[in-house]
C-alpha cells in the first residue's frame, strides 16, 4: 500500500516538474534559448496567489489571477530582455535570463519581504479508499497535469499554431517562408511556458504553504535537469523527464538511507544520462544547418 | 507589367558587401534566371528580396506594392513564396504536413483540398508518400516536396533557389520540366542555377551576376549564346 501511496505522491510531484519541464523546453525548442528566469515566473505565480488570496479571499479568483499575471510577465520578459537579443550570441542571452531571474528575485524581496509568507490555496484533505490514504492536493495535481499534457500534445498537433511552433523550432527560416510570424510564435510559447508555471506554482503551495522569494529555484533546476534528461526541446520528453524526476524523488525520500542524497541522486541520473545518450531519452539529433 | 521590380538593392554582411546594388525586373508571366558562380550573390539576392536577410540599401517593388522594409511573412502573404537553397522541408514532419505548412498563408480552408490535389497531380510521388516523414525522403523526392509546399500558398511570383542541385541528370532534367509546367500555368518564376545551360534553355531573360554585381543581361538565347557566358559558365 505504501508503495502505491509513494508512486502516486511520485507522480504528483513528478508532473509539476513536468508542468515546469515543460516551459523550459518549449522556449529551448523554439527560441533556442534557455530561459533560466523561468523557475522565478513560479514564484511570481505563487506571490499572485497570495495577493489574490489577501484581497479576495477566494482561491479559483486568486489562481487564475495568477495565471494571467504570470503569462503577460513571461510575454514582457521576452519581449523587453530577449527579443533585442535574437541574433546575438548564446552567452549574452543566457547571462541576460540570469539576470532576469536576479531581478524577478530581488522584486519580490523588496516589495514582500524577505520573511517567508504562510498560504493556504485550500485545505482539500485527504481521501482513503481500499486501504490507500493521499491527499486531494496529489489528486488534483495529477489530474490536471494530465488534462494539461495532453491539451498542450493535441494542441502542437492539430492547430495551425501548433503545427506553426514545431515549424519554427526545426528551420525559422523556412518557417518565415510558409508566411509564419517567427516573433508571434515565440511571445505565444513563453505566454504558454509562463502559464503553466502559474500552474506549478499552485501545485506547489497546495504542497507546502510556505512561500518566499527562492520557491522557484530549486524546483526551476529539477526541471530543467528533467527537461535535459527527457531530450531538451522534446515535449514528451519533457513530461517523461519530469515524472521519472518526481518519482525518483518520492522514492528516494522514503528510504531512510538515501533520502538526505535525494538531490544529489537526481542529478547524478542526469550525469548518468547525459553518458549514456547525450540527447536525452526521446531527444533527436538534429543536423545542424549552416 | 513588372510584378517585381528591384532596385540597387545592396546587402553588407558585417564589412563584406554581398550585393553591390543589382538592379533586375520579373515581368508578368515570365521565366528569369539569375546566373553566376559560387558566391556571386545569388541566394543572398533571393533572401533579401523575400525578406529574410535586412537590406542595407535600394528598393524593391513587388506588385506595385514597396515590399523593401517588410518582413518575410508579410511577403508571404502577398503571393511571393520560395523554395530555399538545399530544399529545407521540416524534417521532421510528414509530406502532408508539410504541405499543409506551405499552405499557412492560405486564410480559406475551402481552397487547401483543392490546391493538395494539384500538387498530388503535378508530383505523383509526394501522393505516394504523403504519410512519411520528410526526413527520409530521398534528395529529389525532398526538392519535389519543397516545390509542392512552396506551390501551396498560390504563388504569383515563385523563386527557386538552386533547385538542381545535386540531383541526378535525369532527375534534373524532370526538375526543369516542372518548372515550365509550373510557369505555363500561370506562375511568374524567378530562378537562380548554376546550372546554366538548362536554365538559360528555359528562361525568356536572364542576368548574370558576379560577386555582387549584375554583369550581364539579356533574352536566355541570346545569353546561351554569348562568348562570355559559355566560356565562364557554360564549359565550352
Amino acid at each position: 500500500m505504501e508503495f502505491i501511496e509513494t508512486l502516486i505522491n511520485g507522480l504528483s510531484i513528478g508532473s509539476t516538474y513536468a508542468m515546469i519541464a515543460l516551459g523550459y523546453t518549449m522556449v529551448y525548442g523554439i527560441a533556442k534559448m534557455l530561459n533560466f528566469a523561468h523557475g522565478d515566473v513560479i514564484m511570481v505565480g505563487g506571490y499572485m496567489i497570495y495577493v489574490g488570496l489577501t484581497v479576495s479571499g477566494n482561491p479559483i479568483i486568486s489562481f487564475i489571477a495568477a495565471v494571467l499575471s504570470c503569462i503577460i510577465l513571461g510575454i514582457t520578459i521576452e519581449k523587453i530582455a530577449y527579443r533585442p537579443l535574437r541574433g546575438a550570441s548564446p552567452l549574452a542571452v543566457l547571462i541576460t535570463a540570469i539576470g532576469v531571474s536576479y531581478l524577478l528575485q530581488s522584486s519580490a524581496q523588496m516589495i514582500f519581504g524577505s520573511a517567508p509568507k504562510m498560504v493556504t490555496v485550500a485545505d482539500l484533505g485527504s481521501i482513503s479508499f481500499s486501504g490507500l490514504t493521499i491527499p486531494v492536493y496529489v489528486l488534483v495535481t495529477l489530474i490536471c497535469s494530465v488534462i494539461i499534457m495532453v491539451t498542450l500534445s493535441l494542441f502542437v498537433k492539430y492547430t495551425r499554431t501548433g503545427r506553426a511552433m514545431i515549424a519554427v523550432s526545426e528551420d525559422k527560416g523556412a518557417a518565415q517562408l510558409m508566411g509564419i510570424n517567427v516573433n508571434r510564435i515565440i511571445m505565444i510559447t513563453f505566454a504558454i511556458g509562463s502559464g503553466l508555471a502559474a500552474f506549478a506554482g499552485l501545485f506547489m503551495l497546495m504542497k507546502s504553504p510556505s512561500l518566499s522569494n527562492t520557491l522557484g529555484a530549486m524546483p526551476g533546476i529539477k526541471a530543467f535537469t528533467s527537461a535535459v534528461i527527457g531530450g531538451v526541446g522534446s515535449i514528451p520528453g519533457a513530461m517523461l523527464g519530469g515524472i521519472l524526476m518526481g518519482v525518483i524523488e518520492a522514492f528516494s525520500l522514503k528510504i531512510p538511507a538515501i533520502a538526505p542524497y535525494t538531490d544529489a541522486i537526481e542529478f547524478l541520473i542526469l550525469i548518468i544520462i547525459l553518458l549514456v545518450k547525450p540527447t536525452g531519452i526521446l531527444g533527436k539529433k538534429r543536423r545542424e544547418k549552416v | 507589367m513588372a510584378l517585381l521590380e528591384v532596385k540597387n538593392l545592396e546587402v553588407s554582411y558585417g564589412v563584406i558587401k554581398a550585393l553591390k546594388g543589382i538592379s533586375f525586373e520579373v515581368n508578368e508571366g515570365e521565366i528569369v534566371t539569375l546566373i553566376g558562380a559560387n558566391g556571386a550573390g545569388k541566394t543572398t539576392t533571393m533572401q533579401s528580396v523575400i525578406g529574410l536577410i535586412p537590406k542595407n540599401g535600394g528598393s524593391v517593388i513587388y506588385d506595385g506594392q514597396d515590399i523593401t522594409k517588410q518582413p518575410c511573412h508579410k511577403i508571404v502573404h502577398l503571393g511571393m513564396s520560395q523554395v530555399p537553397e538545399g530544399r529545407r522541408v521540416f524534417q521532421e514532419l510528414t509530406v502532408y504536413e508539410n504541405l499543409l505548412m506551405g499552405a499557412y498563408s492560405i486564410k480559406e480552408k475551402d481552397t487547401f483540398k483543392e490546391d493538395l490535389e494539384k500538387v498530388y497531380k503535378r508530383f505523383p510521388r509526394l501522393a505516394e508518400r504523403s504519410g512519411q516523414i520528410a526526413g527520409t525522403l530521398s534528395g529529389g523526392e525532398q526538392q519535389m516536396l519543397a516545390m509542392g509546399r512552396a506551390l501551396m500558398s498560390r504563388p504569383k511570383l515563385l523563386m527557386l533557389d538552386e533547385p538542381s542541385m545535386g540531383l541526378s541528370p535525369l532527375l534534373v532534367d524532370e526538375v526543369f520540366d516542372i518548372i515550365k509546367d509550373i510557369n505555363k500555368d500561370g506562375t511568374t518564376i524567378l530562378l537562380v542555377e548554376q546550372n546554366a545551360g538548362k536554365s538559360l534553355a528555359i528562361s525568356d531573360r536572364a542576368y548574370v551576376l558576379e560577386t555582387g554585381s549584375i554583369v550581364l543581361s539579356g533574352t536566355g538565347a541570346e545569353l546561351a549564346a554569348s562568348e562570355d557566358v559559355k566560356k565562364a559558365y557554360l564549359g565550352v
